[in-house]
């Protein structure tokens, strides 16, 4: 039976934002500020590969069409793909990509804790696994925040317009959706309704230590990755990132 | 000749017993972590089960990172390694829950870490501690306390590097998790 249905997208919607988000973070490889740092941007790039591979593998079970998780990575097209619009923005400068990593940590925390909780074994195994991970990532990227934020005069102002040009696409981070309230409600994912309170006060907190102002929450943007509205930038990476498969399909080596 | 041509001692299919699940064990305990190549899979606690099914021996591990390049390898070797120990056709599986902690490393893991020049993990992997992030890690060379962290991911997902500001020496520490 094929089900591509609200919970296959759920899932879909976790594994391309990690996916994507670690393609960017690859985009860094050779020139990070820092060898150790780029170390780490590739280590929290593996780790969100290997998270996106669980989803893939449980989504693709579902939607049963002799798909899998690698067709799913590389053969879909900008509009089929169901992630964070802010993962998929540029890397900007390093303010720019602690904060866009930071956001996305913060948010991968608390909703993978919540999802720990899930009835469905196969979400819980993943968010467990998964929230070990995420757990270093949200460290760094804080610090790096605070250390930004609290820095400088000069890395003061980059955090505080890296924090500008990404700001408006957290809408997505604490909008309420109705699929995923009727997800919640027919018991398939736990409630995610303190998701966006959880969200703003992790922000909050980190930002205080770091000299930043929270700027007030987005109230809507007008686009939306649920629908496969994305930004442009997307377009552009999948076009490198889908290029082999595309150009050599089912190459191995 | 491929692995899976090798002679083996068993036929496929025949009944297995307790004396088979302990040999296999001896052969996991031989088994090296590619990229840690001092401590063996059972040290590390990957290993999760190992019973005999439908005339096959069978493997069960669980990954330790999602991500981490190493585990496809490791489920080779095991295979590998199995085979030539006469077992055939032994089936390797992957469990992700409960997920693999650092407090699944046995003692002999520990201290063969240390001996490699890895600070192995300090403390439980609750999620408390974790996120505070104050770790005191002993260095691996002088023993001193008195260390730093230089970046929180090192040359695998699983450790963070370190330095020693008594031996001024740089090390790696096996993270927690």
């Amino acid at each position: 039976m094929t089900q591509y249905d609200e919970l296959t997208e759920f899932l879909l919607r976790l594994g391309d934002s990690a996916l994507i988000q670690a393609q960017r973070l690859c985009e860094w490889t050779g020139r990070a500020p820092a060898l150790e740092e780029e170390m780490g941007m590739m280590n929290v790039g593996l780790d969100l590969v290997g998270q996106a591979r669980n989803w893939y593998e449980y989504a693709a079970e579902r939607i049963n069409d002799g798909t899998d998780a690698d067709v799913l990575a590389f053969r879909r097209d900008e509009r089929a793909f169901r992630n964070l619009l802010l993962v998929e923005q540029p890397n900007g400068d390093f303010a720019v990509t602690m904060t866009k990593q930071f956001f996305y940590d913060a948010w991968q925390f608390h909703l993978l804790t919540l999802l720990k909780d899930a009835k469905d074994e196969r979400i819980s195994a993943i968010a467990t696994k998964s929230l070990k991970e995420v757990i270093y990532h949200l460290r760094r990227s804080s610090q790096w925040v605070e250390r930004l934020g609290d820095g400088t005069d000069e890395s003061h102002q980059r955090m505080e317009k890296a924090i500008d040009t990404v700001w408006r696409f957290t809408f997505e981070l604490i909008e309420k959706n109705a699929a995923e309230v009727a997800l919640a409600e027919s018991g398939d994912i736990p409630s995610l309704a303190e998701l966006p309170e959880q969200w703003l006060a992790t922000v909050n907190e980190v930002f205080a230590k770091a000299t930043l102002t929270v700027p007030d929450a987005p109230s809507t943007f007008y686009l939306s990755a649920r629908t496969g509205m994305h930004t442009e930038h997307l377009g552009i990476l999948l076009a490198e990132m889908q290029f082999l498969q595309r150009a050599y399909p089912d190459a191995s080596w | 000749m491929r692995a899976g041509e090798l002679i083996t001692t068993d036929q496929q299919g025949r009944s297995g017993g307790e004396a088979d699940i302990q040999q296999a064990y001896k052969v996991l305990e031989e088994v090296m972590d590619p990229e840690v190549p001092v401590v063996s899979v059972m040290d590390l606690g990957i290993v999760r089960d190992v019973s005999w099914v439908d005339g096959h021996l069978k493997v069960v591990v669980t990954p330790t990172y999602s991500g981490c390049p190493a585990t496809e390898y490791i489920e080779t070797s095991i295979r590998d390694a199995l085979q030539e120990a006469g077992f055939s056709h032994p089936k390797v599986s992957q469990r992700l829950d409960p997920a693999w902690t650092t407090d699944w490393i046995n003692e002999q893991g520990r201290n063969r870490l240390k001996a490699y020049g890895i600070a192995p993990p300090v403390g439980s992997s609750n999620k408390r501690s974790l996120l505070s992030g104050i770790t005191q890690v002993e260095c691996p060379h002088c023993g001193s306390k008195d260390t730093e962290q230089i970046s929180e991911f090192g040359s695998t997902a699983c450790k963070a590097l370190y330095r020693c500001k008594s031996c001024l020496e740089p090390f790696d520490y096996f993270k927690c998790i």
